[in-house]
């Protein structure tokens, strides 16, 4: 997509420049509303618009049509500036109908741009969304918001009225007429959409014409209906030159485990059980057998994670990914790995819970799980990316301390990283550390546990080395030459060893940079996917004045050397985290700082407007 | 990852001492492990395989200590989980031959969902699964194998659950070499390993396993002189199914569609069943016979060809590179939509 492509949509009625702006797409689950909401995001990132988004899905497949469970919605925050989140309050809400506008309208602000499919406000949607009389037609709803209906159905099949599709068919375009109206209203071009059309009903023409034409309809009843006084833009942002992509989180750790198979050289293994919300991960994977990776779909969430086990004992590195729940199924056989010190990387993409909980929910509540979830004294190392394009990093981070470590790796990514994109420049995958495998060859003096005396990491042997057959396992064994031994003593060491070695990871962490001056009256400690909302409430409660700063850790275990330092360079310290309080526990625990949590479990992503609410009441003193 | 084969060519002439490792075997005096474990290093330099590219994985359990006693490479891993490891481990490395040790209790109760999924995929690996219907590391509950009314210490009024047939499982769960032999019985034992050993895809050999400690001679039938003269089928593949004493042979035959035992002499040579290891619905008969009102078999019940698992794996890699080429990251990176920003 070319730049004069992106400039080439203008619009004659004025156009008011705005500097960002929130709008969520909401419907049936079956009206498209996510892939509406991805086409709008490409065509804001081709206008380049910094952006987050947050996708919103019931976990039912087919949810009954019509229910206020049922409702799917695609929210976007985009700008000309940096932005952070997905935004908490909604400028625009196109609800297609009457459940998306009962479940959604209350987080529209008011004077908010309110567009409605008044087809699909029938006296049976009208009866499944719970309203008695028509909310249309109650004139509080015009006088709080900017309401436009749109008899987007009628108009949608006006359009293609010719084209030989069945009502049904036709009738499933209509979220492209809302996307085409918004595209309008906010000046991005439709492009991207038109060359995805293209591609995608490549090998049918005729319902390629009817999304072509629908779209463009919706374009077009912008510019020519009365009722649409003005539309915006948007000034590029200022972004860090170089080539872009939208990138979700789960991708993002996929492809981060295939740059580290590529630059390691060694194999990777990666077994699943299929979970929401990391599931996307291993169709990924599966797409890319190329790669030096091969993937497993096991039998079950232990089994995936005794396959990655059983890869990283021949010499590949084993991988394993599961939700909150699946993990704790998977918790014997990582203390496997920590005893069998055999790398192994595992990713939580958490959610809601416990148990079922909200599996296409958003939390951040394993933090727990993944520091101490195993019995006896099995410590691993714990990472977190704070942003869906970070997870390359960090992914490639785990096999490389892993594997130099011989050591376990938790990932704790999210649901709203996973699902959620973020325009990412792409990083050149050179520049990125090496990892540097060394498998063991020599018998001359080997031992299964002898240690490098810088990592404490055991050798690792190929089996079909000549001479090195060796025997290890999950009892206890003895330093040194891994004969199994009950010694109290040479436990006790081995307690202390296996810590150590985690321990020492602390001395791949790169200095904390800090966001704001480096004292000051607070700071606001965050891990994970609630970068973006901390981020933004500290840079506004900045620039109103405030000494406030931020941290954001990707390293929870071992966490970084110089925080403890940092945290005493400041009055209090904030704590925001989507669950009730776990990192807070921690820094306590091991600072002994009065740190104070800030603490929402409701599935959803912090807003900015609360943390800055409270960042507010703290320094007053509250 | 390297392709399929073992290096059999280059593999050197070993003893049965070169597969005995270091460690002190710490079974109970007694007990049938002992046996097998001889059995099993006896069979090895007949494998052909080097001894680096051998590798026991067992899960938990007596049986399971069995690595720690071979000198090839070795895992005592998780209670139940051997045939996943196991399965990791033939996908990452499909050149390394790979047994799995295991026992009533870890391969049919806490792993037998492993063990249905590592049977059905056919894995190319070769299982031992020591049925002492017991559990002896735990000092003697009674196990998934044992029969409905055990008396044991957690079951002092008799097992309440009837018993798992790990013939008839493996069966059900499409395996495609299902073998029984017995810890007494070392020439049978040997034989029966070195099969299951060189049978491509998954071979899952039962071991009827004495446990003196807590459950003395569960197999007295196959044990005692004139048990195992009245009862004991060897299963031979061509050849009638007959059992018994030489003056008074017993034939198994079919009365319709149901298994029945007659006189051999009186049996006309047409309807003498003859035993074909390619027949799974034969096996699936024969698996579910025992004493006293039957003959209990021993040997191959079925040995069929499948495709097997990491194969199709590999096969799918090496069609992937072949179409496009092995992957780059960087180009990967660049791939679908992007943007400028200058």
């Amino acid at each position: 997509m070319s730049e004069t492509a992106a400039r080439a949509v203008t619009a004659p009625k004025p156009r008011r420049d705005l500097a960002r702006a929130v709008v969520r797409f909401a419907g049936d689950s079956g009206d498209g509303m996510q892939l509406t909401g991805e086409q709008f995001t490409l065509e804001s990132a081709v206008a380049g618009s910094d952006l987050a988004t947050l996708p919103n899905f019931p976990a039912e497949i087919r949810a009954p049509a019509g229910t206020l469970f049922g409702v799917s919605s695609f929210q976007l925050q985009f700008g000309s500036q940096r932005v952070y989140t997905p935004g908490d309050r909604l400028d625009c809400l196109v609800a297609m109908n009457p459940a998306a506008l009962k479940v959604h309208v209350d987080d529209l602000k008011p004077g908010g741009l309110l567009i409605v499919n008044t087809t699909a406000f029938d006296r049976r949607n009208l009866d499944k969304a719970g309203y008695a009389a028509n909310p249309l037609d109650d004139p509080t709803l015009a006088e709080r918001y900017r309401l436009h209906k749109v008899d987007m159905t009628a108009l949608t099949l006006e359009a293609i009225q010719d084209l030989p599709l069945n009502t049904k068919e036709k009738d499933r375009t209509k979220n492209f007429f809302a996307l085409g109206l918004v595209s309008w209203i906010y000046t991005r071009p439709l492009d991207p959409t038109l060359d995805w059309i293209k591609k995608k009903f490549a090998k049918n023409a005729t319902i390629a014409e009817a999304n072509v034409r629908v779209l463009k309809a919706g374009h077009a009843f912008g510019e020519t209906a009365e009722i649409f006084s003005e539309c915006y833009q948007l000034e590029p942002a200022e972004m860090a030159p170089g080539l872009y992509r939208a990138m979700t989180g789960n991708r993002a750790l996929a492809w981060g485990l295939l740059a580290a198979a590529e630059r390691s050289k060694v194999p990777i293994v990666y077994g699943a059980y299929p979970i929401t919300p990391a599931s996307g991960i291993l169709e990924e994977l599966a797409m890319h057998k190329r790669f030096r990776i091969r993937t497993i779909q096991a039998e079950d969430e232990i089994a995936a994670a005794s396959a990655a086990i059983g890869a990283s004992f021949g010499g590949a590195v084993g991988v394993t990914a599961s939700s909150g729940p699946g993990i704790a199924l998977k918790g014997e056989a990582i203390g496997l790995a920590v005893t069998a010190e055999l790398p192994l990387v595992i990713f939580d993409i958490q959610r809601g819970g416990p148990s079922t909980g909200l599996p296409t929910k958003t939390e951040q509540a394993d933090l727990m799980q993944a520091l101490y979830g195993r019995n006896s004294e099995a410590p691993v190392v714990v990472l977190a990316p704070a942003t869906p394009g970070d997870c390359f990093f960090i992914a490639y981070e785990a096999v490389r301390i892993a594997t130099k470590y011989m050591v376990p790796v938790i990932v704790l990514s999210d649901g709203f990283l996973a699902n959620g994109s973020e325009p990412w420049r792409i990083p050149d995958p050179s520049t990125l550390p090496p990892i540097e495998v060394h498998f063991r060859t020599d018998p001359a003096g080997f031992f299964p546990y002898l240690r490098d005396p810088a990592t404490l990491g055991r050798p690792w042997v190929r089996p079909g080395t000549p001479g090195l057959e060796h025997r290890i396992g999950g009892i206890e064994k003895q330093d040194g030459t891994g004969d199994i031994s009950y010694d109290p003593d040479n436990h006790d060491h081995m307690v202390r060893t296996r810590a150590e070695k985690v321990r020492r990871v602390a001395q791949e962490i790169p200095p904390t940079s800090i966001n704001g001056p480096a004292t000051g009256d607070l700071l606001v400690v965050g891990w994970g996917g609630t970068y973006g909302a901390i981020t933004a409430a500290v840079e506004r409660s900045q620039a109103d004045g405030k000494a406030v700063a931020s941290v954001h850790l990707r390293h929870l275990n071992p966490l970084p050397p110089d925080l403890g330092h940092i945290l005493r360079e400041y009055r209090r310290v904030l704590v925001p985290e989507i669950n009730s309080g776990q990192l807070v526990r921690v820094l306590r625990a091991e600072y002994l700082v009065d740190a104070v949590g800030f603490n929402r479990v409701r599935g959803l992503p912090l807003a900015t407007e609360d943390i800055c609410d409270t960042i507010n009441q703290l320094l007053e003193g509250h | 990852m390297s392709a399929t084969g073992t290096g059999a060519a280059e593999a050197p002439r070993y003893t049965k001492k070169d597969f005995e490792s270091d460690q002190d075997v710490r079974w109970c005096p007694g007990c049938g492990d002992y046996a097998v474990l001889s059995a099993v290093q006896k069979s090895m330099p007949d494998l052909g395989i080097p001894r680096e590219n051998i590798v026991f994985i067992s899960g938990i359990g007596c049986s399971s200590r069995f690595p720690y006693y071979m000198n090839t490479y070795g895992f005592h891993t998780i209670h139940g989980r051997a045939p996943a490891i196991a399965t990791g481990l033939r996908v990452a490395r499909p050149d390394l031959k790979v047994f799995v040790v295991t026992g009533d209790g870890d391969g049919l109760s806490i792993g037998g969902n492993h063990m249905l999924h590592v049977l059905r995929r056919n894995v190319n690996l070769t299982i031992l699964l020591f049925n002492n219907r017991i559990y002896g590391l735990t000092k003697g509950q009674y196990s998934p194998t044992s029969e409905q009314g055990k008396i044991t210490k957690s079951t002092p009024m008799g097992s309440a659950d009837r018993p798992v047939n790990p013939i008839a499982f493996a069966l059900g769960c499409g395996a495609t070499f299902v073998a029984r032999t017995v810890d007494r019985h070392i020439a049978h034992m040997e034989e029966t390993i070195k099969r299951a050993a060189a049978h491509r895809g998954t071979g899952f050999v039962e071991i009827l396993q004495n446990c003196n400690v807590y459950n003395d001679l569960a197999w007295n039938v196959l044990y005692d002189k004139e048990q195992r003269l009245a009862h004991e089928m060897k299963l031979e593949h061509g050849k009638p199914l007959v059992f018994g004493p030489v003056d008074a042979r017993q034939a198994l035959i079919m009365d319709g569609v149901k298994p029945v035992v007659a006189p051999a002499k009186e049996t006309p040579p047409d309807r003498l069943w003859i035993h074909d290891e390619s027949n799974l619905n034969a096996a699936k008969i024969l698996a579910d016979l025992f004493a006293p009102d039957y003959p209990v078999p021993v040997g191959v019940f079925a040995a069929v060809s499948a495709p097997v698992y990491e194969e199709i794996v590999l096969d799918q890699e090496q069609r992937a590179i072949a179409d496009k080429g092995v992957g780059e990251i960087a180009k990967l990176l660049k791939s679908g939509d992007t943007w400028k920003i200058e």
